[in-house]
């Protein structure tokens, strides 16, 4: 404790300075910091995954092009629908998580600060390994849903498909972790007064997505070692000359990729669920309807996966199920958007650009619904099977829904963590190009699709008659690609000279309002105790808190140590991970000692400052 | 729960510590991961289209056996967290070289059983019974060897004086662990083992 006694003589306030520098990153257990990691890092590969697109726009903007090969186009279609999903919407999601849960229920750090920093580095890791298969000309060329047989090494020989096998491994282990990490959070260290009840529906969505994440991710992680082993080690569990079945390898995929879907749009339910009301001035309408149609949708959305399947032929007993579960969970849906509108309903709106996206999540996902609920029906569902309309529907869905929502939280937290409002006119701009870009890109699709334009095909003919869809849609990509440019030309500038946020920009609500833009490092100096679902909006329980949480704190709270552990240990799973593609068996034993090594030196080490 | 209170500095809303209620969660998610291995080998179940086949080459008796000794060495883990929380070091490190010990004896058991399924033509490529067998068995046998590990890592702990009273919730938590890797044998088991 001397030290600390130290470092409190230096500086006025009591606390530690939070340090900077480089190694002050590398090492760092500050869920701000990570969150900030996160969002940065996902946002570089969503501009990868955005250069894929734009390729595959030009390559199809007129039929029977060859800008670029068969070959290439498998490679870049794979990697767009594995970078966007598992390295840009999920992590974009938990970037907020990360920023958000801990001050939304007065909490000084997530539950396990060590595993939140491995989370993110092993993303990075996964991502970077991911995407080093480019280096190699050997890029993923399966599709993201890496139907057997496509996969076996029979059919696909190189090492195209190891590369996304396991990366994917490796980012599961951050989903898992980061679920049980904000499991662990939200239950256990929620502030007094906060019961869950009283939660900000931000809170909420991410306590439901991370239930679809420690129970979707290890269906997948088991699917994709038969994969591995039926690649590497020769056994047959997708092989149908050995009695083997490839359709339960859709099964185990899509058990996973149902949830996945409301791991994806789940949080910007939240994101909107928080920025509606706040803008609208006015609590959200029926709370308590719109936390139980989140849980239902996480439930429901278990039992829906075989819509993804109905050209299998599962027989009708099975499709009509799963008809029907589909169409069920559309209810719970259509709920949250009636309650949305409720909450502006009367209220005073203000037009801020983060209540612009959320307006356009309403309008655009609902048309993704829409559509959705077409394709639910097994019948039409074999006329739109992998066609362009299915490709419009889920980007209506998790462009329209997912990104649109994180953008909608972006412009509503950034003040809190950076101190500075975005620009409002900037702002404005990053919405109305993505609005007009994004329709203009996805809505014709809905027509090409209809008139039999094949997904996941590098050319068409020009019989078919789509050519128009597609010169518009790639004029659209280039308007989308021109709104990304924006938003990140407003991130870098709003960053360092941006206009001045106080604590609470917005008027809002809840408890990340309550304290400094930025946070200090602990960010509650003491906790605060919370009466009601809207404490800032309450005369007197306003006051209160913010007697509590504007204050400095007197001494150093009780803070996890920084560690570079974690780094180590995701450094150390990444390489182990790298070497199962050997195939060799001692090899891939010996890269189980660095994780080991690393696991215990982790173990042993404390946490916190007192535990030595 | 003062201990478990004192183990991680905060008073949590559960009164259960940020550790145990992680770990928990945490167990939640193998139950899925063994769920999907269990339901591919009961889906498999009678498609291999070469033998040897289950009911060939399993012996009951045997794997009855070696299920007693793991089932008995929950209990000797039982009696380890109860000897840490009484302070007994010696009772402790015994009972938890008798969990090692019995698990290496599972362990031991089951390699031997698959050395002479190997030998009957069971591999791993053989069929989708082979394939299916070992790599759900196989999971389950790297639990009980991470979990042999890291009872010994906490009995190197105990008798360096680092784990104590105190500090039983670490060895507690290894025992949910452990228990849960039994529960998980149980279910293999039956399903495997005694469904014909």
């Amino acid at each position: 404790m001397s030290s600390v006694a130290t470092q409190q003589a230096d500086t006025h306030s009591g606390a530690h300075e939070e340090e900077t520098g480089l190694w002050s990153w590398i090492t760092t257990v500050d869920h701000k910091r990570i969150a900030i990691m996160y969002f940065v890092t996902a946002t570089i590969f969503f501009f990868v995954g955005g250069v894929e697109a734009m390729i595959m726009r030009f390559q199809l903007m007129n039929p029977e092009q060859s800008l670029i090969s068969a070959e290439l186009y498998n490679q870049l279609f794979t990697m767009h629908g594995t970078t966007m999903i598992f390295l840009v919407a999920m992590p974009m999601a938990v970037a907020f998580f990360n920023y958000v849960v801990p001050l939304q229920i007065g909490a000084r750090d997530v539950a396990f600060p060590r595993l939140n920093a491995l989370s993110y580095w092993i993303f990075l890791f996964g991502g970077l390994y991911l995407n080093a298969s480019w280096l190699f000309a050997a890029a993923p060329n399966a599709s993201w849903v890496g139907y057997a047989t496509l996969t076996s090494s029979q059919f696909s020989p190189g090492v195209n498909v190891d590369f996304w096998f396991i990366s994917l491994s490796i980012l599961g282990i951050a989903s898992i972790a980061g679920g049980v990490n904000f499991i662990t959070t939200i239950v256990n260290m929620r502030a007094p007064g906060m019961k869950l009840m009283r939660m900000p529906l931000f809170t909420w969505m991410t306590f439901v997505t991370s239930f679809l994440l420690i129970t979707a991710i290890p269906v997948i992680a088991v699917a994709l070692i038969f994969l591995g082993f039926d690649r590497l080690f020769g056994t047959v569990f997708f092989d149908p000359g050995m009695g083997g079945d490839p359709v339960l390898w859709q099964h185990l995929f899509w058990i996973f990729g149902h949830p996945e879907v409301y791991i994806l749009i789940l949080p910007a339910f939240g994101v909107i669920s928080d920025v509606i009301p706040t803008f609208s001035k006015k609590p959200l309408f029926g709370y308590p309807i719109v936390v139980y149609a989140g849980i239902l949708i996480g439930f429901i959305g278990w039992g829906v996966w075989s819509h993804h399947m109905f050209t299998v032929g599962l027989g009708p007993i099975a499709d009509s199920f799963f008809v029907a579960a589909t169409m069920i969970i559309a209810i719970p849906t259509g709920v949250k958007i009636f309650n949305w509108i409720a909450t502006m309903w009367g209220g005073s709106i203000r037009f801020t650009t983060a209540m612009l996206f959320s307006i356009g999540l309403l309008a655009v996902f609902t048309v993704g619904g829409l559509s959705g609920i077409m394709h639910a029906s097994a019948p039409v569902n074999l006329q739109q099977h992998d066609t362009y309309f299915v490709v419009a529907h889920f980007h209506y869905v998790i462009v329209g829904g997912a990104m649109m929502g994180l953008w909608a939280g972006l412009y509503y937290w950034f003040p809190k963590a950076s101190g500075r409002f975005l620009n409002e006119t900037l702002g404005k701009w990053h919405f109305w190009t993505t609005m007009i870009g994004f329709n203009l890109t996805f809505f014709p699709m809905h027509f090409s699709g209809m008139f039999g334009m094949p997904r996941r095909i590098y050319t068409y003919s020009a019989d078919l008659n789509v050519a128009i869809y597609n010169q518009l849609a790639t004029i659209g990509a280039v308007i989308f690609a021109i709104s990304a440019v924006i938003m990140v030309w407003n991130l870098v500038q709003s960053w360092r000279k941006g206009e001045k946020a106080p604590a609470d920009p917005w008027g809002a609500p809840h408890l990340e309002w309550s304290i400094p833009s930025p946070p200090h490092h602990y960010n509650f100096p003491e906790l605060p105790t919370v009466r009601s679902r809207e404490p800032l909006w309450n005369d007197g329980e306003r006051e209160e808190i913010l007697a509590v949480t504007m204050g400095e704190a007197t001494e150093e709270p009780h803070m996890p140590n920084p560690s570079y552990w974690p780094i180590l240990l995701a450094a150390s799973i990444t390489l182990a991970w790298a070497l199962v593609m050997t195939g060799v068996w001692w090899v891939i034993a010996l890269g189980i000692i660095p994780v080991f090594f690393c696991t215990l030196m982790w173990g042993l080490e404390p946490a916190f400052p007192e535990d030595h | 729960m003062a201990q478990a209170a004192a183990a991680d500095h905060h008073a949590t809303n559960t009164g259960i510590s940020n550790f145990k209620l992680g770990f928990w969660t945490f167990l939640a998610s193998e139950c899925l991961f063994f769920g999907t291995l269990i339901s591919t080998y009961m889906v498999y179940k009678g498609t291999a289209l070469v033998g040897p086949y289950p009911a060939e080459i399993f012996s009951v008796i045997t794997t009855t056996v070696s299920t007693t000794v793991l089932l008995f060495s929950s209990l000797a883990m039982v009696l380890a967290l109860d000897a840490v929380q009484k302070a007994n070091k010696k009772a402790a490190l015994w009972w938890l070289f008798a969990v090692i010990a019995m698990g290496g004896i599972f362990l031991g058991m089951e390699f031997q059983s698959y050395l002479k399924y190997i030998d009957y033509g069971l591999t791993l490529t053989s069929s989708t019974f082979g394939s299916s067998y070992y790599v759900l068995t196989g999971t389950h046998k790297v639990h009980v060897l991470f979990g042999m590990i890291w009872m010994g890592i906490l009995g190197w702990r105990i008798y360096t004086n680092r784990i104590g009273p105190p500090q039983a919730e670490q060895v507690e938590v290894a025992g949910l662990y452990w228990h849960f890797v039994d529960i998980i044998w149980i279910v293999i088991f039956t399903l495997v083992y005694l469904i014909p």
